[in-house]
């Protein structure tokens, strides 16, 4: 049964919080200093940074970048091993976009595939209440339209948030998200309340970029593998991990083991592609030797391998490659670039 | 600058010039690599050529480069040659004196909101978004390493374009080390362990500048494993410190790192600091002299030592 959506006064946001804060750990992004937020376990009396979308985003709150998976100490000529999976308390997560919320169904495909389980990951989505915010204002960076979303995507949201100035307007789209309905500070929304956010969704729609031309890319790449496209596409990339680390789609990691004098714990944490590291071998032999290699293979896992293995682009065109990336690579142009590319045909 | 270019590429004296294009986005300018005459319209030169294209020169090593450098960038060319990264006559500088950059981040906080459009008319930059247009003084908004910058005219460069500028200080030298050494020496440690607990450990930091080009960074080596790969406090304090110690005595204070930062953690107050100490007790100032080795690189008997005790 489909619920109507509900109000929230900007006003109630803290105590609504504070009430949440008795049954579940929150997250939502918080300012570090002027210009950089993360989204992050907070505390009620936190304050909250609905304003842009922060540098790292939902990702974390499922995949950390630095993550103990078990620990170990010796005992008396044993060891005592502790594995860290466990979530021992509910999770809600305010304030996350669209475009982040999109890029956890990517992560889904890959972390609770249909021969592995990722336990890690799982434990905490399972146990855990998305309450979206949709981008009223998206940037000219986005191109979420463009990549299957956009900024009302409700797709993965729990609860979605709509502000409408002076509250928000809380959607109710999931079992999860319908368990919200008797929360003290959701009270009734007015038909004019509705008939406004519907104005605001039709306006943010029209803002964001639905031209990137991404149709049939992945059929493109399947040609382009030793293309000397990828000779000049890299050039002013400086092989640094920001865009990988900062997407909400990438996904590699690293497993290593902090090891102390008597004791010490198993960790992942990210990696990037565009690190020389991350494809070198124990003999010294690298096959992605250089930037060329590198980049092709940001690129190509994003729109051609992801796609052949799960039927979709990891991209959602959150836009933070761009805005952060220090040499202004645009991962917008490379994909034209990809698609006028001569002699590269589909089959 | 187009028609130097142009005239280097036809005549094949290099293989590649780097300089700047048009960015992507307001406020940005974002290198380009150019090989025949017809492309050198692409060129361009403003407020915005922020990165120091000298660590480029590492990528494309084999090749006879023309670069285009500010007064920072060549002295880091010129550092690097010390340090004989390439032949002498591998690299053909384009020097541009420059009227000191501007931090476009500061320009986008005292925005309105987002701004979707962006020039320069002398010296305001005009920004323009949504609902809103405004002029900027242009000296309001330098990064603060360029205001204090002495050395703004690249005097290596085998090509000049433009008029030199008149080398002078709008601000008093080393202004973030400055600052940093106000501090007592709790909240100095509060404020490092504080800007670097945010590091994502993407190491734009490392590779924007020029001089950090280790065949393997101490932070990728498993034997021995310096440091561990996480996020825990304690490395990331160990990262930033050994990153910037590394630069003893061959930083040009241009910049680059902390320009790189995608979470704008201050880094400049640290080199700056380091460049601060080895020009009073050396005298040496990195990629001032194309013949005189760094300090932490010679060794002489007649070396200060008063510090050991």
């Amino acid at each position: 049964m489909k619920l109507n959506p509900a109000r929230l006064s900007k006003k109630d946001l803290a105590p609504f919080l504070k009430g949440l804060a008795k049954d579940y750990d929150l997250y939502a992004p918080v300012r570090l200093t002027d210009g950089v937020s993360v989204l992050k376990k907070v505390e009620p009396s936190d304050e909250i940074d609905l304003g842009s979308n922060p540098q790292k985003g939902l990702k974390e709150v499922f995949f950390p970048q630095w993550e103990v998976m078990f620990q170990y100490e010796a005992v008396e000529r044993r060891s005592r091993v502790a594995s860290m999976e466990a979530v021992p308390r509910e999770r809600v997560v305010l304030g996350a976009r669209p475009c982040d919320i999109q890029a956890i169904s990517i992560l889904d495909d890959v972390f609770v595939g249909k021969e592995f389980t990722d336990t890690y990951y799982l434990q905490k989505r399972q146990k855990t209440t998305v309450i979206g915010l949709a981008c009223h204002e998206p940037c000219s960076t986005c191109f979420c339209s463009s990549m299957g979303g956009g900024p009302f995507h409700r797709e993965g949201s729990d609860l979605l948030l709509i502000d409408l100035g002076d509250a928000y307007l809380v959607e109710f789209l999931t079992e999860k998200g319908k368990a919200f309905r008797k929360n003290e500070f959701l009270k009734k929304a007015t038909a004019k309340e509705m008939a406004l956010a519907k104005e605001i969704e039709g306006q943010a729609s029209k803002k964001t970029n639905a031209s990137v031309p991404v149709g049939g890319i992945d059929k493109k790449l399947d040609q382009m593998l030793e293309s000397p496209l990828w000779n000049r596409i890299h050039e002013k990339c400086i092989g640094c991990g920001a865009c990988t680390l900062l997407c909400p789609t990438c996904h590699c990691f690293d497993i290593a083991d902090e090891a102390l004098d008597k004791g010490g714990r198993r960790v992942r944490n990210w990696d990037s592609c565009l690190f020389p590291l991350y494809s070198l071998e124990t003999s010294g032999h690298n096959p992605r030797p250089s930037g060329r290699e590198r980049t092709r293979q940001r690129l190509m896992h994003k729109f051609n391998y992801f796609p052949k293995n799960f039927k979709k682009i990891a991209c959602v065109g959150c836009g933070r490659c761009i805005l952060y990336c220090p040499v202004n690579f645009d991962i917008r142009h490379a994909i034209e670039m990809i698609q006028k590319e001569e002699g590269a045909t589909a089959l | 600058m187009r028609e130097k270019a142009e005239e280097l590429l036809a005549k094949k004296a290099v293989d590649l010039i780097i300089g700047f294009g048009e960015g992507s986005l307001p406020l940005r300018a974002t290198p380009l690599f150019i090989r025949t005459p017809e492309e050198a319209d692409q060129l361009i030169w403003n407020s915005f050529c922020d990165n120091n294209l000298a660590t480029y020169l590492h990528k494309f090593n084999r090749f006879k480069i023309g670069i285009v450098v500010k007064g920072c960038d060549a002295r880091s060319v010129t550092a690097l040659a010390l340090e004989k990264r390439f032949q002498p006559d591998q690299v053909v500088l384009i020097g541009v004196p420059c009227q000191r950059m501007v931090d476009r981040r500061k320009v986008k906080k005292a925005a309105k909101g987002e701004i979707l459009r962006s020039r320069e008319e002398g010296e305001l930059i005009i920004i323009e978004g949504d609902g809103f247009k405004s002029s900027l003084k242009r000296d309001d908004f330098l990064y603060t390493s360029c205001k204090a910058c002495l050395h703004r005219n690249p005097v290596q460069a085998n090509i000049l374009v433009g008029e030199p500028v008149q080398e002078s200080g709008l601000a008093e030298a080393y202004p973030d080390a400055r600052e940093f050494e106000n501090m007592a020496p709790e909240e100095r440690w509060r404020f490092f362990e504080k800007e670097t607990r945010r590091c994502i450990r993407c190491y734009a930091c490392r590779e924007a500048c020029p001089m950090c080009y280790c065949a393997e960074c101490f932070v990728d080596s498993s034997i021995p494993k310096w440091i561990e790969k996480g996020l825990s406090p304690s490395d990331l304090q160990f990262y930033h410190v050994v990153r910037a110690y590394h630069q003893t005595g061959r930083c040009t204070a241009c910049g680059a790192c902390e320009r790189a930062c995608p979470m704008e953690i201050p880094l400049v107050y640290l080199t700056q600091k380091l460049n601060q100490e080895v020009s009073e007790l050396f005298d040496f100032e990195a990629g001032a002299d194309s013949k005189r080795l760094p300090p932490l690189s010679t060794y002489d008997v007649e070396d200060k030592q008063e510090f050991i005790k």
